[in-house]
């Protein structure tokens, strides 16, 4: 066990984190209309309570247990040593968050944002699994994901773990840096996603005996556009209060955050915009709105180190990623993904995360008693492989087990049905006609 | 009624192979942290271990395609 003591806030930054803090579930509602409005329209309701419902269950468990496991920097943890380097692994604070004061200490700020954080890495395999996963298996899935996954990642990155250590042993820069959760939301959020697509399997009339996918397009441009502007506010609040509180950056420099978060998202935008409308003739409103949301995972990371001119390279590579990675899953892998949540969380965030190691300019302040900065990517890359080589494993292994027991997978009369139907028992729009063709069997 | 998985021996076989390569890379990864001082080779057993890395993906997402061309 390594016991320490984390840093305490100024009262500027106490109350800033607090406004910050309160910003965050904005980018939780976001995602949730851009997840319903890119499902079908007759799965819509159980889209948008399933969200409600994961995010639930995550908040609860992660009181439960998950903070115990995830911890603060500086916490009680277990370690073990490795050449005389005490690599901690687990943090080891008691369940139920008993013996933590939550009178807006620094840990009490970070039990708030994380129990926000968790939710909304949380909807991220809601993307993926759109129109075909069953919500008692769904809420089974996040229960495992905020007990074990998120926690132990968090950990590692945020609460003192052996990649926030790398620069301190190994001279890797500050170690493994993520500010506003680009590597431990949306990475392992999107690593998740991918598993449960692998599980449950491509939509049923998705792919025709000959491997050519169908398109299913949206059924609510208007919910995915307004979801993209709601989560341009939770993300700006999420990266601010990240920045204090997991990097120790100055609450002054929320302006910079901000503005790079912006620009990261609006530069993606343009860059899907110009990449959608150069291939297909048209722009493509999906893809659009998946590469702002895309500019925004890049962004978190980063935010607080990169001048805005970097952002909005950040941002441009991203916009760029988000639309070829769908189509590449979508093609190629037969990987049936509604949302594009694995593109959009998984393959922009491994690029905003790698993006640190190239641009980020450390404030002096910051960068004192860290040695080799120069080797801050190489940080970053064991942050990646450590997402590859543990969490996306464990992710898989766990939901392959849980749908051996509970089948994540709606039947097929479910499918066909609708979920809102099959499983709500009303639908979204009770008083609109549904369209016969959805009711063909495929 | 959930339809029974009809997928054929090797792909599990396959999918298995990836998921152990997996974390096979990032042991790579540790050991290079841990044995290895200077920057050169240490950034090289970094990239051989998410070399390893992908190479399981690879493995993964090939052997998840044949199943879903089984299922299909």
């Amino acid at each position: 066990m390594t016991p320490n003591s984390a840093p305490a806030l100024s009262d500027l930054a106490t109350g800033l984190c607090i406004v910050f803090i309160l910003l965050v579930p904005f980018a939780a509602a976001g995602l949730a209309l851009i997840n319903t409005g890119l499902g079908r329209s007759r799965s819509a309701a159980h889209a948008i309570l399933a969200s409600l419902i994961v995010v639930s269950v995550a908040a609860v468990v992660y009181f439960v247990c998950g903070f115990s496991l995830q911890g603060v920097a500086g916490g009680a943890a277990h370690s073990i040593a490795l050449r005389g380097d005490g690599w901690n692994l687990i943090a080891a604070q008691p369940w139920f968050l008993r013996g933590l004061k939550l009178g807006g200490s620094p840990a009490s700020l970070e039990v708030w944002l994380g129990l926000l954080s968790v939710g909304i890495a949380a909807i991220i395999p809601l993307g993926s699994a759109g129109d075909r996963w069953r919500l008692d298996a769904c809420c089974v899935s996040t229960a495992l994901f905020a007990a074990i996954i998120y926690p132990i990642f968090a950990h590692w990155v945020w609460g003192g773990g052996w990649l926030a250590q790398l620069g301190t042993f190994y001279g890797l820069g500050r170690g493994f840096e993520d500010a506003g959760g680009t590597a431990t939301i949306h990475v392992v959020g999107g690593l998740a996603a991918l598993s449960i697509a692998w599980i449950l399997g491509p939509r049923r009339g998705k792919y025709a005996a000959d491997g050519m996918p169908a398109a299913i397009p949206g059924h609510n441009v208007v919910y995915i556009v307004f979801g993209c502007i709601l989560a341009l506010v939770g993300w700006c609040g999420l990266n601010a209060a990240g920045a204090i509180l997991y990097a120790g950056v100055a609450a002054q420099s929320s302006v910079l955050i901000m503005l790079n978060t912006t620009l990261s998202a609006a530069s993606a935008m343009i860059a899907a915009l110009v990449l959608t409308r150069t291939r297909f003739g048209k722009p493509d409103a999906s893809l659009c709105a998946n590469g702002w949301v895309g500019g925004l995972v890049a962004s978190s990371a980063a935010a607080p180190f990169l001048p805005p001119a970097a952002a909005v390279l950040v941002g441009l590579v991203a916009g760029v990623i988000v639309p070829l990675s769908v189509e590449w899953l979508d093609l190629h892998l037969a990987v049936d993904d509604p949302g594009g949540a694995i593109s959009v969380h998984a393959a922009a965030g491994l690029w905003g995360v790698l993006a640190l190691g190239m641009f980020a300019r450390f404030p002096d302040a910051a960068q004192a008693g860290a040695t080799g900065a120069g080797r801050q990517w190489l940080a970053q890359i064991v942050g990646i492989a450590a997402l590859l080589g543990f969490v996306f494993p464990l992710t898989y292994a766990l939901n392959w087990l849980l749908n051996r027991y509970v089948p994540q997978r709606v039947a097929r009369e479910g499918e066909r049905q609708g979920l809102d139907l099959y499983e709500l028992g009303a639908g979204a729009y009770p008083e609109f006609l549904t369209h016969s063709d959805d009711f063909l069997q495929r | 009624v959930i339809a029974p998985d009809i997928v054929p021996a090797g792909t599990n076989s396959m999918k298995l192979a990836g998921f152990l390569l997996l974390p096979a890379g990032l042991l790579l990864v540790a050991s290079a942290l841990i044995l290895l001082a200077a920057d050169g080779p240490r950034a090289t057993f970094v990239f051989a271990g998410i070399g390893v890395e992908i190479l399981g993906l690879v493995l993964v997402a090939r052997a998840h395609l044949a199943d879903t061309e089984t299922r299909e």
